[in-house]
């Protein structure tokens, strides 16, 4: 092993809490990074992994935080570095991609402004070679047309591109260490298999190190060689990315792999029981509650950090048992016995259905064209059958639902519910096909009033949809919650004091609390952790199993979708691509595009062969008339997809998809993918 | 960081003095017929232009009114009508913004253009166009103090309603199938009630200072009504000579207006709202 470049030696960070003590958010942690090592932290949201991240640049956020131990870079120690040596270091050796790009970027400033500021600061450079400078980092991420990006301001940018300026802004100093904070959180799949290639291809033949912190296991897997687990501020496991996601020897590291949803997979991904508590102390295993493993000795004394192998190192006292235990996820709902629970007659039927958005334009005089961005949709559910709608950003996957539960009005087409169309908007609607049709929200922050208590956010659909009084209401309320797993302790409480996963489940209890038939799932589970998500689809899918509810989810991460859904339809910028059974259309896909999304899922552990996803210069404008996906398709026949529509082609059964090519180029285009089979 | 009243928030010095200000006002204004050591009115003027003694505490003006019991009953018009006004415009601020922002569009629209209309006239000067048209006397003054207070009120409450009217729990509502009126009531109200307190304590205390601007120029209270612009006016030709009869009434406007001023700040520290340039 070389020598660290940058250390972290028993680093421990506390926050002050209310009740005047220190809740540690990192524990005990020493990592050593050497030149050119790529290494990932992955944990839960609130093990500890940012503030780490942070703490990597010296940095500490916040008003008496307690630090213990020390971050070594080059023999010196960052938090005894007065403040201007410390910045020199900051951008010139160790750089950092925030969170959330989009948010951290100027709004402001261009491209060029921002990123020529680190170049004047750390290189000294300025004007024509700064300019010079700054198209060549722009030209490096793979971003078409630099010296344009270079030009514009960040919201003028896409997601994928904001992410590449941040990327480019932080290796304009030319660091040893680039530290990137859940980098491809919120981007598409697609989005996201690009930059993590991008990422790959700039960090494998250099020297300089890599920190990338994540929640999502795929995204380590596809990027690091090392990888190193947290769970409530203590490392729990470290090792080669490979054994490690490989063969798991913290029972906590198996939840979190078996917790993921994988496109594979015959059962639902398995919820682990239980949630994080800050309070570990010395005594006891930091896991022990949630643990399947977990005896006597766990709850008396605390295990250490040992290490196995040369750089393997556990923390846990049964890791030979945890190691060669096999099936961690023999619990979970095989997806077999999933058939839908009733038969017949179409519940909810959407018929030829369009929308489109006016742009406004500051011209009020000029007639600008709407904007299409759901083009004659169909979908027919059936009692107790879940029916997906996958898509990136912006395919007309929202709109969808919102037609549907009558907040947009569609321009042609109509929502049929029990074969009688419904009215376009929902003040036409009667008050029963309201009750009837619920939908969740994709961010339960917004979807909750923040003032008020559990037992009033779920009073309001009673005293709407069955004039229940307070008294009357109170024990379906607390029955609900105890269906979510919740129990009478929340009523009291606001949404401020409850986890993300918690929100969701009351979201989810004030939409069945109305007795509804159909629920339109917008992207329900796309903001939460693994293991919360693992756990919030196995209740969906048992509270379907109870009542025959029939689900439209709304979802863009296809491996959850091959979870829960019955069908699946697959949307491009408004157009149906390709539909039908969500196992037959996962298993063989027929249209491009499904394939290009199946091949950006990424699995734990990573596949062998790399995604290959096309994107477009610049941001897809939909045109009108051929196929929608013609300048993102590998194999589009130029004149013919740009000129005429692509018919409807049937596979087998329901499964029917949209393309020129015969099946046999479909088949040997699939076969360039090696799509993972079942 | 240990506190030894956990239950209150931390309270700076001048926040408690502020404070103190404020229950000192509203204890004398409510007090007066106790506390005055005589009737406001009262002429006598054997004891004119007197200094401070221990018979009178802050001395007599021009006709021998005791100035303390002046600068008393003049808390009472001056809190009266400020409350009132700040009341008033809140409410009927608070309502109309939150109408605006939830219809939105055409009523919008034609709201908020006769709004900017009448914020850019200056204050002082719409005060006295309304008022020269209408006369003096209470009733007008608060009709005034709310004409030209309130579209502030509207155009903040406005915009903050607007921030939630898009948000996924007022949709919630709207699929439910909720009345606008409970939207309002039972979703936004209680979202907005930081916002409303805030207001109300900061115009409260523009108002005074308003009030006592207006009776200064004479287009205030009549007289002979112990007023503190009033008196102000009445004394100022005997500053040098007497200068208790402005000074007295001066320090009573001060620390009043201050008192409000860092009431409303500790309010909004309180519900954590960041108070930029407000109008």
């Amino acid at each position: 092993m070389n020598t660290p470049l940058l250390s972290v030696d028993n680093l421990t960070i506390g926050f002050p809490n209310t009740t005047s003590t220190v809740t540690p958010v990192v524990r005990d942690v020493s990592v050593h990074i050497a030149p050119g090592m790529r290494i990932g932290v992955v944990g839960e949201s609130g093990c500890g992994k940012s503030t780490l991240a942070y703490a990597l640049l010296g940095m500490i956020r916040g008003a008496g935080v307690r630090v213990h131990g020390t971050v070594t870079y080059a023999g010196a120690q960052l938090f005894d570095m007065p403040p201007a040596q410390l910045q020199h270091i900051r951008g010139a050796e160790i750089a950092l991609v925030p969170q959330n790009a989009g948010q951290s970027l100027a709004p402001h400033r261009t491209v060029y402004a921002q990123i020529a500021e680190v170049l004047e600061i750390h290189q000294q450079l300025q004007g024509d070679a700064a300019w010079q400078r700054v198209v060549q980092l722009l030209a490096d991420m793979r971003l078409r047309n630099p010296a344009r990006i270079a030009r514009r301001y960040p919201h003028q940018l896409s997601g994928g591109q904001q992410q590449r300026v941040a990327l480019a802004m932080a290796l304009a100093g030319q660091p040893k260490v680039l530290v990137l904070d859940e980098p491809t959180t919120g981007l598409d799949v697609t989005t996201q298999a690009q930059l993590l290639a991008l990422l790959h291809a700039l960090t494998n033949d250099t020297d300089m190190a890599m920190v990338l912190v994540s929640h999502d296991l795929g995204v380590i897997a596809q990027t690091c060689q090392q990888v190193m687990v947290m769970y409530a501020g203590e490392v729990v496991e470290m090792g080669d990315t490979a054994d490690v996601f490989q063969q798991p020897h913290h029972p906590y590291t198996r939840g979190l792999i078996a917790a993921m949803p994988q496109l594979t997979a015959t059962r639902l991904p398995y919820a682990m029981p239980g949630q994080m508590r800050r309070s570990a102390t010395d005594q006891q295993c930091a896991f022990l509650d949630r643990c399947a493993f977990a005896q006597s000795v766990c709850a008396t004394t605390a295990p250490t950090l040992e290490f196995v192998a040369h750089t393997r190192a556990v923390r846990c006292h049964h890791w030979q048992t945890v190691a060669t235990h096999d099936d961690v996820d023999s619990t979970a709902t095989p997806l077999l016995d999933r058939a839908p629970v009733g038969e017949g007659t179409p519940l909810l039927a959407v018929r030829q259905v369009s929308a489109t958005y006016h742009q406004p334009d500051w011209r009020w005089w000029v007639r600008t064209p709407p904007q299409l961005v759901v083009a004659q949709v169909d979908i027919t559910l059936t009692p107790g059958h879940t029916c997906a709608v996958v898509g990136e950003s912006g395919s007309g996957k929202s709109t969808l639902a919102r037609v549907i539960t009558g907040l947009h009005q569609p321009a042609a087409g109509n929502v049929y519910l029990d074969e009688t169309v419904l009215p376009a908007t929902v003040t036409q609607r009667s008050q029963d096909a309201r009750r009837r049709i619920q939908l969740i929200f994709q961010n339960p922050d917004l979807s909750l009033n923040p003032r008020h208590t559990v037992a009033e956010l779920l009073y309001r659909p009673q005293a709407v949809f069955f004039g229940r009084t307070r008294a009357q209401a109170l024990p379906h309320t607390i029955s609900m919650l105890q269906q979510m797993r919740l129990d009478e302790q929340y009523l009291n409480r606001v949404p401020q004091q409850l986890s993300g996963g918690e929100k969701q489940r009351v979201a989810i209890a004030r939409a069945f609390l109305a007795d509804p038939d159909v629920v339109v799932c917008d992207e329900v589970v796309s903001a939460l952790d693994v293991s919360v998500q693992a756990s919030l689809l196995q209740l969906l899918v048992d509270i379907q199993r109870q009542r025959g509810t029939a689900y439209l989810f709304i979802a863009h991460d296809l491996a959850v979708v091959r979870a829960v859904a019955h069908t699946a339809i697959v949307l491009f910028a408004g157009h149906v691509c390709e539909q039908g059974a969500t196992a037959e259309v996962f298993a063989v896909p027929h249209h491009p595009y499904t394939m290009q999304l199946l091949s950006a899922v990424l699995t734990v552990p990573r596949r062998t062969v790399q995604p290959q996803v096309n994107l477009p210069a610049d941001d897809t404008t939909l045109t009108h008339g051929g196929c929608p996906f013609r300048q993102r398709c590998p194999i589009a026949i130029p004149h013919l997809c740009a000129d005429v529509v692509p018919p409807w082609q049937q596979v087998a059964g329901s499964h029917t998809f949209r393309c020129h090519h015969p099946p046999d180029v479909l088949a040997s285009l699939r076969d360039q993918f090696a799509l993972p089979t079942t | 960081m240990s506190s030894s009243r956990p239950w209150l928030p931390h309270i700076s010095l001048p926040t408690l003095i502020g404070i103190v200000l404020l229950a000192i006002h509203l204890i004398m204004a409510i007090g007066a017929p106790w506390l005055a050591p005589y009737p406001p009115n009262t002429i006598d003027t054997n004891n004119a232009f007197q200094a401070p003694s221990s018979q009178h505490v802050f001395g007599t003006d021009r006709y021998g009114r005791d100035i303390l019991a002046r600068v008393i009953y003049g808390g009472q018009v001056a809190l009266v009508i400020s409350l009132a006004s700040a009341v008033l415009s809140v409410l009927l601020g608070g309502l109309i913004g939150v109408i605006v922002a939830y219809v939105g569009g055409i009523v919008d629209e034609i709201t908020m253009r006769v709004i900017d209309a009448v914020i850019s006239i200056p204050g002082i000067l719409l005060l006295l166009v309304i008022v020269t048209g209408l006369g003096t006397g209470t009733p007008v003054i608060i009709l005034a103090m709310v004409l030209s207070y309130m579209p502030g009120v509207i155009r903040v409450i406005r915009a903050t309603v607007q921030e939630y009217v898009p948000r996924d729990f007022i949709v919630a509502a709207r699929l439910r199938g909720e009345r606008v009126s409970d939207i309002v009531w039972v979703e936004l109200l209680p979202n907005i009630l930081d916002v409303l307190c805030v207001e109300f304590a900061m115009r409260a205390s523009w108002i005074v200072l308003s009030v006592s601007g207006l009776s200064f120029l004479g287009f205030g209270v009549n007289p002979p009504t112990p007023d503190w612009g009033l008196m102000v006016n009445e004394n100022r030709a005997v500053l040098v000579l007497s200068p208790w009869g402005t000074i007295f009434p001066m320090i009573a406007v001060a620390t009043l207006v201050v008192s409000l001023n860092v009431v409303s700040d500790e309010i909004a520290k309180v519900f954590g709202i960041d108070r930029g340039v407000r109008r």
